[in-house]
């Protein structure tokens, strides 16, 4: 038996077929969920990919937030089931308030396409859990709006408990501006909640997992998610 | 009764905003020198039926603080309730 992970296309949702294909190519098995549906398929886990769900009219995610699966999506959420969003999904989820933060135009004001390093900074998640700390991770970046924001305190709140998961860095880990894509505060690239089971992140792990066309930093956190959810004890 | 509404929504002071940077940046090209502190924010406008004046305003509140904003990154303001006419 494989681990059932769930994609959810919004209208205008880009990377849920590429996020299904490296499910199924790290030996899962990808369901695809729709955005009008009041119903998560009993998959062990949930991706919300990226894309550009209803346009990014208003704010990136604004929309998608009220989608009738969001609300089947944060029932699963509460009950510690694993939700990964990968940037417009990172966006839903701050939207939907399942994460602190937002995430406002680049700092550049450019719209950013290219690998970055990833320093992984907890193992509290999961897709993170059998990834060792400090680890640097090769993964693509593609996004406009992808500076992480948000009040000191609340920046300060998640350094101290942990819950930043990945910072952008250079080849060996080092973290510095010149390092930082999109002027995220403090460089941070991706944040989980309280308990660890929701995540998000602006790169896109679904596009790095195939060697023949790019890096494959993507392919620890797919294969620590499956462990994650196969994990009899759950 | 019928009214039509307007929101502001502005980003919220001290935080970030390129997009006013990159206006504020432009301007100096028109012969525009002296202005400093562009932000750049939304203006929305729509109709919206209410019993009274205050129920919309309430109304038209909750609309700009669950949708039309986002109170992490923003502020934002119901401008003006009008009535248009009964429904």
């Amino acid at each position: 038996m494989s681990a059932r992970i769930g994609v959810v296309t919004f209208p205008g949702s880009l990377d849920d077929r590429d996020a299904l294909r490296a499910i199924e190519l790290m030996g899962g098995e990808g369901v695809p969920l729709w955005h009008a549906d009041r119903d998560l398929r009993g998959v062990d886990g949930v991706i919300l990919p990226g894309g550009f769900s209803y346009g990014d009219y208003l704010r990136c995610g604004a929309i998608a937030r009220f989608a009738p699966v969001m609300e089947e999506v944060r029932k699963f959420a509460e009950g510690g089931g694993p939700v990964i969003g990968i940037c417009n999904g990172f966006q839903i989820l701050c939207e939907s308030g399942l994460l602190p933060g937002a995430l406002i135009r680049n700092r550049s004001l450019r719209f950013v396409c290219r690998v970055v390093h990833l320093r992984v900074e907890t193992t509290e998640t999961p897709i993170t859990a059998d990834v060792t700390p400090g680890e640097v991770l090769e993964i693509p970046i593609k996004h406009g709006e992808g500076q992480f924001v948000a009040a000191d305190d609340v920046l300060d709140g998640l350094e101290a408990e942990g819950r930043v998961v990945f910072r952008y860095c250079g080849p060996n880990g080092e973290t510095s501006e010149d390092h930082n894509p999109n002027g995220a505060l403090r460089g941070i690239a991706g944040i989980r909640n309280q308990t660890g089971n929701v995540v998000g992140l602006m790169p896109h792990p679904e596009h790095a997992v195939d060697p023949d066309v790019g890096p494959t930093g993507g392919q620890a956190l797919f294969a620590s998610l499956f462990t994650h959810v196969m994990a009899p004890a759950r | 009764m019928r009214f039509t509404v307007e929101v502001l929504v502005t980003l919220k002071p001290g935080l970030a905003d390129p997009q006013g940077k990159a206006v504020e940046g432009a301007l100096p090209s028109l012969g525009w020198t002296n202005v400093h502190g562009v932000r750049v924010g939304k203006h929305v406008r729509f109709e919206v039926e209410s019993d009274d004046e205050t129920s919309a305003h309430a109304q038209v509140a909750e609309m700009a603080s669950r949708l039309l904003s986002n109170p992490v990154i923003e502020d934002s303001r119901v401008l003006g309730v009008r009535e248009v006419g009964r429904s």
